[in-house]
C-alpha cells in the first residue's frame, strides 16, 4: 500500500483562527447537517487528461469534487449543495472566495482547490473556508500519481471532517468482505476488496472455495479469513499487495473466527477439535502457538482491546450465547451481557470504550453497543437477520451485513452491506456489484 | 332472510377456515416434535434402507432416539456392507445464528454422531468431521420447518 502511493503532504499555509465559528457535533444524529459547498477543482492549464484501465478522465477537478461530496452526504453530518447555485468560477473561488455570495445560499463552509496533471504526476491544492467567519481553516497541498485521483478525494474529505468534527475520519480506507452469488443453499463466496465508498472493487479469490470472514492486519497489508481450501477449513493469511497466500498454523482440526492482534503480531482465533472449540493465538513470527481458553463450551468470536490487554469473546458456557472478558493471556474471564436473549460477534471499538455486537432476541437480530463492563447497552438498529459489526478506524460508524427473509417459495434471498452511525443513525445501505457479507474496514491508509 | 344468508355463508367460511387451521397444524406437528425435524420426505439414503441424516433441535447437538435409531443403522451397515468405507460427517446450522458460532456448533453436531458412531464398534479413523455451519443449507426457506431440516449432520462416503 505505502508502495503504491506515494504521497507528500506538505503545509501549505496554516491559518489556525483564534475560534471558528462553523464545527459539527458528531455526538448527537445528524439533526441539522452542516450546509457545505464543495467548489469544483479548477485545472490548471498545461494538464492532460487521466487514463485508467476503465476510462479517461478529462474533468479531474468535478469527479473529485463529486466524490468529495458523496462522502459528505454518506456521513449525514454535512449536507452538499447542489453546484448550480454556485455563483463563483471556481478558479477565483479558490483564491478569494467571495464569503457574502456563498453565504447566500447558505453555504457555512466552502471546499475550493486545484489540481494539475502530468503524465505521471497529479498536483492537488486545496482549501476549506469558514464563510460565517470569513476566514481560511486549512490550506493543503500534496502530489501523487494519477491513477489514485479518488484517493486524493478522500484524504480531502477526512482532512475536512478532522477540521470541522475534531475526530480523524475515515474516508481514505478500504472495505473487505465476501462477495456472494448463486443460489441460497449454494452460495459462490469470494474475497472482495474495495474503497469504503463501494469504488476500485478487486476480487482476491476466484471462488473455488468458501471463504468467511476476512479481516485486516492493523498496517492494511495483510488480510486472516477462513478458507476451505481442499475442504479443511482452515485460517489464512492473505498478503493484498504479492497476492501470497498461506495456512496459519498446523492444527489438526478446524480453525476459525481469526483477528489480528493491534500490533499486527498475532492472530487470535478458534480451534475446534472433538466438538469442542476453544481460543488461541499464534505469533506470526516465532509461530508459537498459545491456547487462551480451556473450557468444554463453545469459545469464538474473540476481539482484543486496542492496548491489547484484554479479549472480548463468544461463549456458551453458561448454556447459550453470551459474551466474556478476559485477560489476553486468559485469566480473569467474566460474564458481561446479561440481559434476554443471545449475544454474540463481540469487537471491540479502536477507542476502547466501547463493545459492539450482535443479539438475538424474540426472533429479531439487532447491532448494539455497550461498555466494555456491559453496561449501558444501546440497540441501534433491529432486523430479520444482521450481524459481524466493524468498526470505522475513528470509532463513529458501523458497518454489518443483512439478509433478507426468504417468502414462501424459499426465493428472494440476498445479503446485503450496510452501515449506521455509533448515534444509532444514519442507516444506509452500501451499494455491491454482487451480494455482501462479512465486511471489515482497514484502518487509515494514509496516517 | 338476506342477514340470515349471510350469517350462513359466514359460518360456512369459519368453519372451512377452523378446519384448514386444523389441518395446518397436524401437518406440522407430523414433522417437527418440539423443534427437531422428523420428517423423511427429504432424506437421501446412505445404502439402501440406510438414512443419512439426522436433525437437532436449535443451539443443540443432542441425538433424539430417533437420531440415535439412524445411526445404530448405520454402524451397522458400515460395519457391514460398508466395511471398506471411510465417511466424513457433515455437521450443519440453521440460518438463525451468527456464523462465527454456527461454525462451532456444526462441528459439535457432527462429532456427536462421530461419538455414537464409534461407541457402535466403528473406527474414528474411518470418520472425518467437517462444519459447514450455516453456510450450506438444504431448504432455502426462512421458517421453522426449513430451519429444523438445516439444522442437521450428513454422514457421506469419502471413498
Amino acid at each position: 500500500m505505502r508502495k503504491i502511493i506515494l504521497l507528500i503532504f506538505y503545509l501549505f499555509i496554516l491559518i489556525n483562527p483564534a475560534k471558528a465559528l462553523v464545527e459539527v457535533d458528531i455526538t448527537r444524529g445528524n439533526l441539522d447537517p452542516l450546509p457545505i459547498a464543495v467548489s469544483p477543482l479548477y485545472i490548471e492549464s498545461g494538464s492532460i487528461d487521466i487514463k485508467t484501465e476503465q476510462e479517461i478522465i478529462k474533468n479531474v477537478g468535478e469527479r473529485i469534487s463529486e466524490v468529495i461530496e458523496v462522502n459528505f452526504k454518506r456521513s449525514g453530518l454535512f449536507n452538499p449543495l447542489k453546484k448550480d447555485s454556485f455563483v463563483q468560477k471556481p478558479d477565483i473561488a479558490h483564491v478569494k472566495p467571495r464569503f457574502e455570495d456563498w453565504r447566500l445560499i447558505k453555504a457555512q463552509a466552502l471546499v475550493t482547490g486545484k489540481v494539475k496533471v502530468s503524465e505521471d504526476k497529479l498536483r492537488v491544492e486545496f482549501r476549506l473556508w469558514d464563510t460565517v467567519a470569513a476566514k481560511e481553516m486549512i490550506a493543503l497541498a500534496f502530489s501523487t500519481t494519477p491513477k489514485n485521483w479518488r484517493r486524493v478525494a478522500h484524504i480531502i474529505s477526512d482532512k475536512v471532517y478532522q477540521r470541522l468534527t475534531g475526530e480523524k475520519g475515515y474516508f481514505d480506507t478500504r472495505i473487505i468482505y465476501v462477495s456472494e452469488t448463486g443460489l441460497k443453499t449454494q452460495r459462490f463466496k469470494k474475497l472482495a476488496i474495495m474503497d469504503q465508498d463501494g469504488a476500485n472493487v478487486k476480487y482476491l479469490t476466484l471462488g473455488n472455495e468458501l471463504v468467511l470472514t476476512p479481516r485486516f492486519s492493523p498496517k492494511n497489508q495483510l488480510v486472516t479469513y477462513l478458507s476451505y481450501f481442499r475442504n479443511l477449513p482452515r485460517v489464512y493469511l492473505l498478503d493484498i499487495e504479492t497476492g501470497v497466500q498461506e495456512v496459519v498454523g498446523d492444527f489438526p482440526g478446524m480453525t476459525f473466527a481469526p483477528r489480528f492482534s493491534p500490533d499486527g503480531k498475532k492472530i487470535i482465533m478458534s480451534f475446534a477439535q472433538d466438538g469442542n472449540s476453544d481460543i488461541y493465538t499464534m505469533n506470526l513470527e516465532t509461530r508459537v502457538v498459545e491456547r487462551i481458553t480451556d473450557h468444554t463450551s463453545i469459545d469464538t468470536s474473540p476481539s482484543y482491546s486496542p492496548d491489547g490487554k484484554y479479549i472480548c469473546f463468544n461463549s456458551d458456557r453458561s448454556g447459550l450465547q453470551q459474551i466474556y472478558v478476559m485477560r489476553s493471556d486468559g485469566s480473569n474471564v467474566k460474564r458481561i451481557t446479561f440481559g434476554k436473549g443471545l449475544y454474540g460477534t463481540p469487537v471491540w471499538s479502536p477507542r476502547g470504550d466501547l463493545i459492539a455486537f450482535t443479539k438475538v432476541h424474540k426472533g429479531k437480530f439487532y447491532i448494539g453497543v455497550m461498555r466494555a463492563d456491559g453496561s449501558g447497552e444501546r440497540l441501534l438498529t433491529e432486523n430479520f437477520y444482521q450481524e459481524a459489526p466493524s468498526w470505522s478506524p475513528n470509532g463513529r460508524v458501523l458497518i454489518f451485513y443483512r439478509e433478507t427473509k426468504t417468502d414462501e417459495k424459499g426465493e428472494g434471498f440476498s445479503a446485503k452491506l450496510w452501515s449506521i452511525d455509533l448515534t444509532g443513525y444514519n442507516e444506509r445501505l452500501i451499494e455491491t456489484e454482487t451480494d455482501g457479507s462479512d465486511p471489515s474496514w482497514s484502518s487509515l491508509l494514509s496516517k | 332472510m338476506g342477514f340470515r344468508m349471510n350469517l350462513r355463508n359466514f359460518l360456512v367460511i369459519f368453519f372451512a377456515g377452523l378446519m384448514l387451521n386444523a389441518c395446518a397444524t397436524v401437518k406440522k406437528d407430523s414433522m417437527l416434535q418440539g423443534d427437531v425435524y422428523t420428517g423423511s420426505d427429504t432424506i437421501e439414503y446412505l445404502a439402501s434402507g440406510v438414512k443419512d441424516r439426522v436433525f437437532f433441535a436449535t443451539n443443540k447437538s443432542t441425538l433424539t432416539t430417533a437420531s440415535r435409531d439412524t445411526l445404530r443403522a448405520q454402524a451397522a451397515w458400515m460395519r457391514g456392507k460398508g466395511k471398506k468405507l471411510s465417511f466424513t460427517i457433515e455437521g450443519h446450522a440453521d440460518e438463525r445464528g451468527t456464523r462465527e458460532y454456527n461454525l462451532a456448533l456444526g462441528e459439535r453436531r457432527a462429532n456427536s454422531v462421530k461419538d455414537y458412531l464409534m461407541t457402535y464398534g466403528i473406527s474414528g479413523s474411518r470418520l472425518s468431521v467437517i462444519s459447514y455451519g450455516k453456510e450450506r443449507p438444504v431448504n432455502s426457506g426462512s421458517n421453522p420447518l426449513a430451519w429444523s431440516q438445516n439444522r442437521r449432520s450428513v454422514t457421506v462416503k469419502a471413498n
